[in-house]
């Protein structure tokens, strides 16, 4: 059955909603004004550890407009088993109760809820519920815990997160041996993810245990599943809606606590809630661990790897086992024959953090190729030329081929593009004007997933296309992608394709998230488009003196709507004439795209790329702007090149903010962020990008799926911190083993 | 953010009579601050007196003896653009565009600037200690996270930082706060508007209550030729400055006649050394005498930890706005060192 193919993949389309977003009719989760609606306001404790001893709500609830003031103490009645709170991404552990008792767990921790007519007199009432505490002592700095340090407990994240594997060879006698070796530590801050639209959720409460919810969310069957559960409802009683999302970058993975308590109030108060977080509350649940890194590497004379040691500590909640796959990466990309990786979390007096933008290979990938880069020097190898000699076609730690890796290309193409011949070897040998200027690259490695996805997908009778999966769309241009999939898989031109998305009744798919909706959801909708195909043709095939009758598959072809025989393309029906044959009556399948788990154990999966950045440091203040970047990125098929380059540059951007800016300042003392607003918690401004070239390489992948697809979301950013701090070791001959790198270090 | 009782002034003698007749009202003009304040529950008035048509106090003019008027009421970003200040004291104009964003600038008042408060992290989080905010109650900050936290002029109650661009090139230029209140009218050297923390942190300045900024006089010099204002920070745009430096001389060929050198993100005020500047006076303009120079303006001055790293950024920042000055044209947006 011939389609008329790529038509639209590969086109650099624009986002089919960007009008909407540009001109502000695009409706987020706390823009939906229905009637009778109530307002909540969180309030959040003030103290990092100990117990409420008393909740004193009678000045908030004396005035005006005031509905309710909910705590541990009136709460609704809820489920009783820690499992049923469990969200299909959480860890190992407890998870997180709001109100479930009188105990704080970590500073911020929700611990009572202002219900009133209006958001400003919930928000003013808000500061007159008074509490009193029992203060215990707490632990909130990782640096000086690293004696809690232990390894992570198991669970189902583990399958998608795995512990480190065993030490091979014998990484110490290695290591003594060597010709040249480098040992380094690298601590990174707390980041918060900081999405620019705040958690909200809108529920309307319809009675019958029945609720309709907008929510900030990157998974909304995940949320209606933890409603459901916790909150004793029928599944299909409760809908999640999320048709816009501004950012999540991994947020909303979880549900978070403005749900369930919005939620909560709507049931308690058989009305409809909105519940819209302010910039300060974004601080107070999901962010990226802080940690600390040890590594040893070592090598031969030629620069050839003989030993890899990564040992990395992060932390987590003292409730939950938050983990992220630190420690493992560099045997992923370099062959060694000795290794050892080490990995533990130190439980700290603070919420859980969680998945943010490439968690843990952003991390761990700044401090391995940062640590490769000083053996570079000490072994007078170009950088480049170090990670060519230890380049590997197959994956060395799982000892299989990779289904595809270009991350030569992108090596090569990027620094040719970037001009890295022109760099001398030596540190601080650049100049410009009162600027050092500095060359430094780094590899990027992450991974390829793919999870079960349902779509259903239909013709209707004017002849069009509609595709319905509860996907999200959150920034990333899933809507567009998926659209270009569905138009080429039917011959139909975009117009004529609805895919209707963010709405937890549709079909299954899991949350957003791990780069990996493209190849999800996308082979769900090949899948389905490929029987809707044959329920079309059999259709066809049932028309009164039908010309299809005897036509095989591979004799007719889908175009502009229409099936045609390939013989004689004049030979047509139109899919409307198809429908109108059916007595008007829409064609549709729902089918299930999954990874071909069989096929795809023999190999690893990864997307790889390579940034290369230029840095300007003044030579007496030490203020650096990264100058230019070229990042090349091989993900297989590109299916959107406009789409995933923005994925790319937002990834570069994010590369050069964790490099010199973001980070979320704990304050030990006090047990708590400082630093909770966009004001003083540093994202770069306009001032700071300066040019940024993405190239895709070329990397035709005929065994990962059905589309040859591997994800963009992520991979831009995981190099991008290593090359500019290599690239300031190479203008200013200071290595700063720490990020952010704040340019007063550099003086 | 509480409940509050609006009035809008129709003149500077109404707005005084409306201060002093609401209980704990404050003045709001471009609000950019206040409004943050408010919404962090850090203040709440029960009253606000809108200024922003006090048209009267709205105007750039010149005055006969040559000064210059600000009007308190005028732009940020007015007063930036205006041709009297962008060809006579571009010191100011380049101080300005240097501070918050476009937006903000819009917005902002040139009185409410001289107004706005400190960003320290604990002053703004209303759930713990701070002397600033609640004399008496502590200051976490000397042993906490103090990066952006002052090193000249502290005292054992306070460590903030006065976090204003503009004003730091109101104190080189030695302008004059003109105020009007339930006592009549009165002006205010720039050097006496803004004080030190002391045992009364919670007071950042001199004026009185019930009075209000009608204006700000620049003297006649606003040393056009050579002037520099460089801001260091976090990012090239929309951050606070760790250090900043506003630098103006008079020369002759290459003799300094007069300078004036005030610091930014320093201190609880805009930071000046006379002695400083009476040292630069008749002597080369060198680096090695913006160093000396440096050592005067930077004498006593004492870190907290995070921010140690300012006493020799503020040196360097001396020497280099120093010779950014002598030649303006060095300098680059957003107030940047030269290239």
């Amino acid at each position: 059955m011939k389609m008329d193919k790529n038509i639209n993949v590969g086109q650099p389309i624009s986002r089919l909603e960007g009008k909407q977003k540009v001109t502000g009719t695009a409706k987020y989760a706390a823009e939906y004004e229905v009637n009778n609606l109530l307002y909540a306001y969180v309030v959040n404790s003030t103290i990092t550890k100990g117990k409420i001893l008393s909740i004193d709500t009678s000045k908030a609830l004396a005035l005006p407009g005031v509905i309710e003031v909910l705590s541990h103490e009136n709460r609704t009645k809820l489920a009783w088993f820690d499992v049923q709170y469990a969200d299909m991404d959480a860890p190992p552990g407890t998870v997180f109760k709001p109100f479930y008792d009188e105990n704080i767990l970590y500073n911020g921790q929700p611990i009572a809820l202002v219900v009133a007519e209006s958001f400003e007199m919930a928000r003013f009432a808000a500061t007159q519920v008074t509490f009193q505490y029992k203060e215990e002592p707490f632990k909130t700095c990782l640096k000086d815990n690293l004696g809690l340090a232990r390894t992570a407990k198991k669970g189902f994240a583990t399958a998608l997160k795995p512990p480190p594997p065993p030490p091979t060879g014998n990484f110490e006698k290695a290591y003594e041996s060597a010709a040249a070796k480098v040992e380094t530590t690298y601590s990174h801050g707390t980041e918060h993810h900081n999405p620019l639209e705040l958690f909200a959720t809108t529920t309307i409460y319809q009675g019958d245990g029945k609720l309709t919810i907008y929510d900030k969310t990157q998974g909304t069957i995940n949320n209606q599943l933890y409603v459901a559960n916790i909150f004793g409802l029928k599944y299909k009683n409760v809908r999640v809606l999320a048709p816009f999302v501004g950012g999540g970058f991994g947020s909303g993975l979880r549900p978070q606590y403005q749900l369930f308590l919005c939620v909560m109030a709507a049931l308690h108060l058989k009305r409809n809630v909105k519940l819209v977080l302010e910039r300060k509350q974004m601080f107070s649940f999901a962010h990226r661990p802080p940690t600390i890194q040890n590594l040893r590497f070592s090598a031969d004379i030629n620069g050839k790897l003989t030993g890899l040691n990564h040992s990395s500590k992060s932390e987590t909640s003292s409730f939950e086992d938050y983990f992220e796959p630190i420690a493992s990466w560099s045997h992923r990309l370099y062959p060694a024959p000795n290794t050892l990786f080490e990995q533990e979390l130190v439980p700290l007096d603070v919420h859980t953090p969680l998945d943010m933008r490439a968690p843990g290979g952003s991390t761990a990938l700044h401090a391995i190729e940062c640590t490769m880069d000083e053996l570079a020097y000490q072994l007078k190898i170009d950088p480049l030329e170090l990670r060519l000699i230890n380049y590997s076609e197959m994956d060395p730690s799982a000892k299989k081929p990779y289904t595809s890796k270009a991350l030569r290309a992108c090596y090569l193409e990027a620094a040719e593009k970037f001009g890295w011949d022109k760099r001398k070897p030596e540190p601080r040998s650049m100049e410009r004007g009162n600027k050092l200027v500095g060359y430094g690259m780094a590899t990027g490695i992450w991974d390829s997933l793919q999870f079960p996805s349902r779509v259903e997908a239909m013709i209707n009778a004017d002849g069009k296309m509609v595709l319905n999966n509860a996907v999200t769309d959150i920034g990333t241009g899933t809507l567009t992608v998926m659209t270009q999939i569905a138009a080429d898989q039917l011959g139909l031109n975009m117009e004529d394709v609805d895919f209707q998305y963010g709405d937890s009744k549709k079909p299954f798919s899991m949350f957003q998230g791990g780069s990996a909706m493209t190849s999800s959801t996308g082979v769900a909708i090949v899948v389905a488009a490929k029987e809707l195909r044959k329920k079309l043709l059999k259709k066809a095939k049932e028309m009164t003196d039908s010309p299809f009758k005897k036509a095989e598959d591979d004799q007719v072809t889908f175009q502009n709507g229409t099936i045609f025989l390939n013989s004689d393309p004049n030979t047509l029906v139109t899919f409307k004439e198809l429908i109108a044959f059916n007595k008007g009556k829409t064609i549709k399948t729902t089918n299930m795209g999954k990874p071909h788990m069989l096929k795809l154990k023999n190999y690893s999966l990864a997307t790889h790329s390579a940034s290369f950045v230029e840095v300007e440091v003044d030579k007496d203040l030490g203020v650096v702007t990264v100058t230019r970047a070229v990042t090349a990125v091989a993900a297989g098929k590109i299916i959107n090149p406009k789409t995933a380059k923005s994925q790319v540059y937002g990834s570069m951007v994010w590369g050069i903010s964790k490099a010199l800016h973001e980070e979320t300042i704990m304050d030990p003392n006090l047990g708590k962020y400082m630093n909770s607003n966009l004001g003083e918690y540093h994202l770069p401004v306009h001032a700071d990008i300066k040019q940024l070239e993405v190239i895709f390489a070329d990397e035709p992948d005929e065994l990962i799926n059905e589309l040859g697809v591997k994800g963009v979301g992520e991979i831009g950013l995981v190099g991008m911190p290593a090359a500019i701090s290599n690239a300031i070791f190479h203008a200013t001959g200071k290595r700063i083993y720490k990020l952010p790198i704040h340019f007063n270090e550099l003086i | 953010m509480n409940n509050f009782e609006y009035k809008q002034a129709g003149n500077t003698k109404n707005a005084i009579e409306l201060i002093n007749n609401t209980p704990d009202a404050a003045f709001v003009a471009g609000g950019t601050n206040l409004i943050d304040l408010w919404k962090y529950d850090l203040t709440h008035p029960s009253g606000l007196i809108d200024i922003n048509h006090l048209n009267e106090n709205a105007e750039i003019t010149t005055l006969k003896d040559k000064k210059v008027r600000l009007g308190a009421a005028a732009r940020n970003a007015d007063t930036a653009y205006h041709p009297i200040i962008e060809g006579r004291y571009p010191l100011l104009s380049k101080a300005i565009l240097a501070g918050a964003s476009a937006q903000i600038r819009n917005m902002a008042s040139n009185g409410g600037n001289l107004l706005q408060r400190t960003r320290c992290y604990y002053f703004y989080d209303a759930d713990v200690p701070c002397n600033k905010r609640e004399p008496g109650s502590g200051c976490p900050a000397k042993e906490g996270y103090n990066r952006i936290h002052a090193i000249l002029g502290t005292s054992e109650e306070c460590i903030a930082v006065f976090p204003s661009d503009m004003c730091i090139a109101l104190a080189a230029l030695e302008a004059v706060v003109n105020v009007s209140g339930p006592n009549g009218d009165r002006s205010i050297p720039f050097e006496d508007f803004h004080r030190l923390p002391g045992d009364r942190p919670d007071i950042d300045n001199t004026l009185g209550k019930g009075e209000i900024i009608t204006s700000i006089d620049l003297p006649e010099e606003g040393f056009s030729e050579h002037y520099s204002y460089l801001k260091l920070r976090d990012r090239h745009s929309y951050a606070f400055a760790l250090v900043s430096v506003a630098t103006a001389f008079k020369l002759n060929g290459n003799v300094i006649e007069s300078a004036r050198i005030a610091l930014g993100g320093v201190s609880h005020k805009p930071w000046r050394s006379i002695e400083a500047e009476a040292f630069l006076k008749d002597k080369e303009a060198t680096a090695e005498n913006f160093a000396a120079a440096a050592d005067l303006i930077l004498r006593g001055a004492k870190g907290f930890g995070s921010n140690d790293f300012k006493i020799q950024l503020a040196k360097k920042a001396i020497i280099r706005n120093g010779l950014m000055a002598l030649n303006p044209e060095s300098q680059l947006p957003g107030a940047l060192p030269s290239a």
